[in-house]
């Protein structure tokens, strides 16, 4: 009996190690291969008289290849600065030359020999297209991963979950077509139907013509994130311990109260930052949103009426009659979009970031 | 137990006692969808505010309250939230169903209008509003030089980057550069066309072409290399992360270098997994059309060289044909969306059907 604990406790450390060089194998398995090699004196402090062990020398494989790696890594910070500087290079010459405010001014002529271009009428585009879309596709999409993972067949689960990546997978630029030459006939009865019976709400007002609106843009761009948000949520959803649901359902629960208690509240943060990759996904679609999209400019909360513009669609479409200045105020609004989707993008992974267990297996 | 209790106390006794709560029979649920459907047609078209769409619509909702009231009633109010939610969830499902079932229904029957061997044996070149055939062979070619060589590109970079990572990488730098791979994913097609335009198309490239700016096949690849790499590193380096350390340890036990055991062990024990990661990328690339359009510029002949002149690619073509006045333009369109539909999707069903056969999974 008295070499039990002894022997228990004894595993339970053993245990401990074998989980942490799973979590991190390279750094566990690391320092087992470099101490030896890293003994520099032949017949001195290292193990076992280590003078038959190679030495690790200068410049070589080794060297060579954790630098060829190091150089790789490095490569991706290197873009991403690339990015932003050659953006700002490329801008402020054309910023220069814009004789309006850039912040304020409504309209995009930058081909003009006075040029005027203002960012305000595009950000805003921008943002109430992926805001409206993103308040239809996640309930929707919040829906459908609940139902593949608490609510359908398992089979019937996995299958659905496997169609819902692929539909992440089809191309943008076929949602625009699709949307355009379409899905717009019922959207302009529906914005009629509004019109006549909402019309006294400033949103569905105006007279006409409808179809190509921010509604159907919107709608679209809801239609392409949805995939992303459900796959990556149902994800999460799918990770809930099962002691907690069976807790929740033991008390008593009904199924909507343990998915209510147990495994939303557990998902929040995957829910959130599944959210956000939505968003940024939507605040950077482009080709559906040109081809979905009335071109306008003018800052209108109407929803119905022909019009809308977004940052990427509007370069997406003034990119061909464009000049040098053109192309110096389209790439300043694409620094403008950089910035906006890199800032969404760090929050997610922030908040990602703070629950390993879903970066782990997720995105 | 509490509750039990009380309710056996305030029953009239003569009530035979039994332990199951009250429930709705099992036809409340469709006999009240029908009920539904019917109070809102006789509303809507009693008067005249709408068609067939706005009865489902209605009747859903009716369908919702009536349920919540009748479940409230006989079931209790929790029986009723969890009824109405799963309501919810099942409809949420069907809604978002229909348009996808609509997309892929007009791809296929639209698609097979121009679905020839002319389609994929021609060119635009020459071809005028009026003429009816005309192809995309010069497309599916550009499409097929642009992502091979964007793959050519990051496979081997992307790969590295992501040994560094999990092999070599120590600290706050390698945590910096995980981090900016995942941020990189973010990053919209547009911008990274915008960035190859303003760094390849308009700086470097003018060096070989005599001082003026040249949309290439070769720009669109590094657009999409910038696209693709953050993909691949991260589909790597999870499959590095998953080979067991004793496979590792074997290998230095043996007196394997780590370089050699990093190429020779890790990386053939993960390969299945990095070829799903890398045709997940591919498909991924293939289907942007707004770097291709900003860089390469697209054309309607075969440009067989990606380095000069400008070139086309499939879902460019889609793009382009959508926007021309040509009636015969959207069968091209449709066909040409139909043919690169098939090639992601081939392309991602492999990928993971690899993926399942991998042994290395969680």
């Amino acid at each position: 009996m008295g070499e039990t604990p002894h022997r228990s406790a004894d595993a339970g450390t053993g245990g401990t190690r074998v989980t942490q060089s799973h979590e991190w194998p390279a750094g566990a398995s690391a320092r087992v291969a470099e101490a030896p090699v890293s003994t520099r004196s032949p017949g001195g402090v290292g193990l076992g008289g280590g003078g038959a062990l190679p030495r690790s020398r200068k410049f070589g494989a080794e060297r060579a290849f954790h630098g060829l790696t190091l150089a790789a890594g490095t490569a991706v910070l290197v873009i991403i600065a690339a990015i932003a500087i050659f953006l700002i290079a490329k801008a402020v010459p054309a910023l220069r030359a814009n004789t309006e405010n850039f912040w304020s001014y409504e309209g995009w002529s930058p081909n003009e020999t006075e040029p005027k271009f203002g960012i305000g009428t595009l950000a805003f585009g921008t943002v109430l297209s992926a805001a409206l879309a993103l308040l239809m596709a996640v309930p929707v999409a919040l829906g459908i991963a609940l139902y593949l993972s608490h609510y359908a067949p398992r089979r019937l689960g996995t299958a659905l979950g496997f169609l819902v990546d692929l539909l992440a997978a089809v191309p943008s630029v076929v949602f625009g077509l699709w949307g355009r030459d379409i899905f717009v006939n019922p959207v302009r009865d529906f914005s009629v139907w509004l019109n006549e019976y909402f019309g006294w709400i400033p949103i569905f007002g105006g007279d006409g013509p409808f179809g190509k609106s921010i509604m159907l843009g919107a709608l679209v761009l809801a239609i392409m994130v949805l995939p992303i948000i459900t796959s990556l949520s149902r994800e999460v959803f799918l990770q809930t311990p099962t002691a907690n649901e069976e807790a929740a359902l033991a008390l008593g629960a009904t199924r909507w109260e343990m998915l209510r208690t147990a495994v939303l509240p557990y998902g929040r943060p995957g829910i959130i930052a599944a959210v956000m990759l939505g968003l940024g996904r939507a605040l950077g679609e482009t080709i559906a949103l040109a081809m979905t999209l009335g071109i306008t400019f003018g800052i209108s909360f109407n929803l119905i009426q022909n019009g809308g513009n977004t940052i990427a669609a509007n370069i997406a479409n003034a990119f061909g009659e464009a000049n040098e200045t053109g192309r110096g105020a389209l790439i300043a609004s694409g620094l403008v979009l950089f910035t906006i989707t890199l800032i969404v993008n760090i929050t997610a992974r922030a908040i990602i970031y703070r629950r390993r267990e879903f970066t782990e297996s997720a995105a | 137990m509490t509750t039990t209790v009380t309710s056996h106390r305030t029953r009239p006794p003569a009530e035979p006692a039994t332990l199951r709560a009250r429930r709705l029979p099992w036809y409340a649920a469709p006999a009240l969808a029908v009920a539904a459907l019917a109070l809102s047609a006789v509303i809507v078209y009693g008067t005249d505010i709408g068609g067939p769409v706005l009865v489902v619509a209605l009747g859903a909702v009716l369908y919702l309250t009536g349920l919540f009231a009748a479940a409230n009633a006989v079931e209790g109010r929790r029986s009723a939230r969890n009824r109405t939610w799963s309501a919810l969830i099942h409809s949420a499902f069907v809604l978002a169903v229909l348009p996808l079932v609509s997309v892929v229904w007009t791809l296929v029957s639209k698609g097979a209008e121009r679905l020839d061997v002319n389609f994929f044996q021609t060119s635009m070149n020459n071809i005028g509003a009026r003429d009816a055939n005309g192809g995309a062979y010069h497309a599916i070619l550009g499409t097929l030089e642009q992502v091979g060589i964007a793959t050519l590109i990051t496979v081997p970079l992307g790969i590295l980057c992501a040994i560094y990572i999990v092999e070599y990488g120590r600290g706050k730098f390698a945590f910096a550069i995980r981090f900016f791979v995942d941020v990189m994913t973010g990053i919209p097609s547009i911008v990274s066309g915008l960035f190859v335009l303003a760094f390849w198309v308009l700086v470097v490239s003018p060096w070989f072409n005599d001082g003026r700016p040249s949309f290439s096949g070769f720009a669109a690849a590094l657009a999409l290399s910038v696209l693709m790499l953050p993909t691949i590193v991260r589909s790597t380096e999870e499959m590095l992360r998953l080979v067991p350390p004793p496979l590792r340890e074997g290998a230095y036990a043996l007196g394997v270098p780590k370089w050699k055991t990093i190429l020779r062990v890790v990386l053939p024990t993960a390969l299945p997994g990095i070829v799903t990661g890398v045709m997940l990328a591919i498909a991924r690339a293939a289907g942007e059309t707004a770097p291709v359009l900003l860089v390469a510029g697209g054309g309607a002949a075969i440009n067989v060289n990606p380095f000069e002149n400008n070139q086309s690619s499939l879902s460019l073509f889609v793009y382009q044909q959508a926007g021309d006045a040509s009636k015969y333009a959207p069968a091209r369109a449709w066909t040409a969306a139909l043919t690169l539909v098939a090639l992601v999707l081939i392309l991602t069903i492999a990928a993971k059907l690899l993926a399942r056969r991998n042994r290395l999974s969680r």
